[in-house]
């Protein structure tokens, strides 16, 4: 689904990621950890196609497409799904009027009828309903004045209505309490249908006893130092990125 | 007659302002004609500037009123005749006048004398005065005691209308305890060689009464460089006469190269309320010099000031406005909150708030804020799959939507439209 080759990218002239190879199949499971500054979250952003992120050399092929000539918006109707760490607060823009056109655009790129008003909001109260999350968010502004735990949420709702194949979880856990975190895991897990897959950046092994990951990379300066099942990530939660040689050399 | 000439006289001893934020050469006066009489009539669509033609059809258009709007001669089938005679019966049976400014003179001159630059007096300002002087013709409107005018009223229903012209007059009195909802312009640019437009516009509202006034102006802008858009330097107030009067003032200003305009309000009556809610873009090259005037005299008086200005390109955009409170004026209040959105690094905008405040028991507001369409905003927008220019002008419209909720519905729609295409390729 998702084959990343001897990549390399640098953010205003700083190189980040060295010669990095990735390959994800459908229904693949993966967990990115590593220490700050890393480039896990570059590397995310370079397959959403965030404008920060200059691709000097490698590839990125999604189902056999190659993802580096799409934009952004391109990217995303073709089923990529960048939940982000800190998502951006737009004011004025209707919450639900939000999502309704970014599952229209989708639709109308896959050439499927756009939906109105009405039978959006009945799918989207039914999807809501179900993981008892309450629909006080789409009267709202777009994240405008949201908590922490509300972006995160409000995340939670985009994925279910856009139903991507591949979603990309950049620390959705952080900040979250127990509760929201088995809320984030409740909706990732039944989106899981063998079919879709996942590759989820965290820092903490509790998102992974909820989700189970069926392999664990560790970067290191640029490009995976380690893999592993999730007795990896529970090791590193155990022993630490530093015990088992995984710290980041130039940031120390 | 006398009253052109006085304003004739009074004019020639005026200087041009020049304090407005505004680069542009001093216009040649002579050169202008003062009288167009309805242009020369195209005889086919296919003698209008395509450019024009493809903007109308941007806008959802129909074909014959994109004739009306290129000037092009439109046959008697065109359905606005059956229109004008049927809300003219049906004003007419309530007692509502709504005719050019010649009519009114010849059949209520008692009105047209009583009230005429009662509000904006002759020598009020350079351009005002100006087009006393030599004023066309423009729209009178009356509104009895005790009506409610059951329609909004239109320049756009008045087909002579488009022509009259670049110096304009129009006058509005609501009698006490009526209500109108008057819409000014249209989104369409019409077609026009001229240069300078220097409308002005009186309001008077008698107590308890209530008028609301929208406008959307779209004049031609001029091309990248600024070459042949529109000057329009526009006089607007209102003079809230009787105790409990409203006057609501809401504009979308997306055309003309240089805009200058002021609607202000007079708030003489006890409890009178003046509101003003504008949206200004500048792209390309245009500069808008904006604002209000909010004049507080009655006591328990109120006023809102809600700006958006909007900036690409080599855009500029300044609101200027005035709170004055007088001595006499208890416990009034004034909110005034001016938005300025920045697209690209080649715009500007500036805030002028001026406060003159005399009275200790008012309270007066004043919040501004500067932001930029982030290039982050940008890339959520895009990663949910929402393609750059309508994530741009969903942002756009964000941000303006406290304005636009204020007009009417279908106007509403259409100032949609318009701020889509005067930002269409605005963002590199």
């Amino acid at each position: 689904m998702l084959e990343i080759k001897n990549l390399y990218v640098s953010i205003e002239k700083n190189e980040i990621l060295k010669d990095f190879s990735l390959s994800i199949k459908p229904g693949e499971v993966h967990a990115l950890m590593g220490t700050n500054g890393t480039g896990k979250s570059t590397l995310v952003k370079s397959i959403a196609g965030h404008f920060e992120c200059n691709i000097t050399q490698g590839e990125i092929t999604y189902n056999n497409k190659n993802l580096l000539e799409l934009d952004p918006n391109e990217r995303a109707n073709e089923g990529i799904f960048l939940s982000f760490q800190n998502p951006v607060e737009i004011e004025g823009v209707n919450n639900s009027y939000f999502l309704k056109t970014a599952l229209n655009a989708k639709r109308a790129y896959n050439n499927e009828e756009e939906l109105d008003g009405l039978e959006f909001l009945k799918q989207l109260k039914t999807k809501l309903k179900k993981f008892g999350l309450d629909n006080s968010l789409l009267k709202r502004d777009l994240n405008a004045g949201f908590s922490g735990g509300e972006k995160k949420r409000n995340e939670l709702i985009q994925i279910m209505i856009l139903s991507p194949d591949l979603i990309l979880l950049d620390e959705i856990d952080s900040g979250l309490d127990i509760d929201a975190i088995k809320t984030v895991a409740q909706v990732i897990n039944s989106m899981l249908d063998g079919k879709r897959s996942l590759l989820m950046i965290t820092h903490y092994d509790r998102l992974l006893q909820l989700i189970k990951p069926d392999f664990v990379h560790v970067i290191k300066d640029g490009k995976i130092a380690q893999s592993g099942d999730h007795t990896l990530a529970e090791e590193l939660d155990e022993k630490g990125f530093e015990g088992l040689g995984l710290h980041n050399d130039k940031n120390n | 007659m006398d009253f052109r000439l006085k304003a004739y006289k009074a004019w020639l001893k005026m200087e041009e302002p020049s304090w407005a934020t505004l680069e542009y050469e001093k216009i040649d006066l002579q050169s202008i004609s003062y009288y167009s009489a309805p242009k020369a009539a195209l005889n086919s669509l296919d003698e209008v500037d395509p450019e024009i033609l493809k903007t109308y059809e941007k806008l959802g258009i129909s074909l014959d009123e994109q004739k009306l709007l290129a000037g092009v001669a439109v046959d008697a089938v065109f359905d606005s005749v059956s229109i004008k005679t049927t809300y003219q019966d049906e004003l007419e049976k309530l007692g509502i006048i709504f005719c050019s400014i010649s009519e009114a003179a010849q059949k209520h001159p008692e009105l047209v004398k009583k009230y005429m630059a009662s509000v904006v007096p002759i020598k009020d300002n350079y351009f005002a005065c100006l087009n006393s002087a030599v004023f066309t013709d423009g729209s009178f409107v009356y509104i009895p005691p005790n009506v409610t005018c059951p329609m909004e009223l239109s320049t756009y229903f008045r087909i002579n209308a488009l022509n009259t012209g670049q110096f304009e007059r129009t006058i509005i009195i609501a009698d006490e305890n009526s209500y109108v909802s008057y819409n000014e312009g249209c989104s369409a640019p019409t077609r026009d060689e001229s240069q300078l437009h220097a409308a002005v516009v009186e309001l008077i509202i008698l107590k308890d009464a209530q008028i609301k006034y929208s406008t959307i102006q779209n004049w031609y802008p001029g091309d990248e460089n600024g070459k042949g858009g529109i000057y329009n330097f526009v006089t607007k107030r209102a003079k809230c006469l009787g105790d409990n009067s409203k006057v609501s003032w809401t504009q979308v200003e997306t055309g003309s190269l240089i805009t200058w305009k002021y609607p202000s309000c007079i708030l003489k009556g006890d409890n009178s309320v003046g509101e003003f809610y504008s949206v200004a873009i500048t792209s390309k090259r245009q500069q808008a010099d904006t604002g209000s005037k909010m004049i507080h005299i009655g006591k328990n008086t109120k006023s809102t000031i809600i700006s958006k200005g909007i900036s690409a390109l080599k855009g500029v955009n300044s609101y200027r406005g005035l709170v004055r409170v007088s001595k006499n004026a208890h416990n009034e209040r004034n909110y005034s909150a001016c938005d300025s959105l920045l697209i690209g690094n080649t715009c500007s905008a500036n805030t002028y708030p001026y406060h003159d405040v005399k009275n200790s028991s008012s309270i007066v507001e004043h919040e501004a804020t500067t932001s930029k369409i982030s290039d982050e905003q940008l890339f959520f927008l895009k990663q949910r799959g929402i393609n750059e220019e309508n994530a741009v002008s969903m942002i756009v419209n964000g941000f303006c939507k406290e304005v636009l909720q204020e007009l009417p519905m279908e106007f509403a729609v259409e100032a949609r439209a318009l701020l889509d295409l005067t930002l269409e390729g605005s963002v590199i």
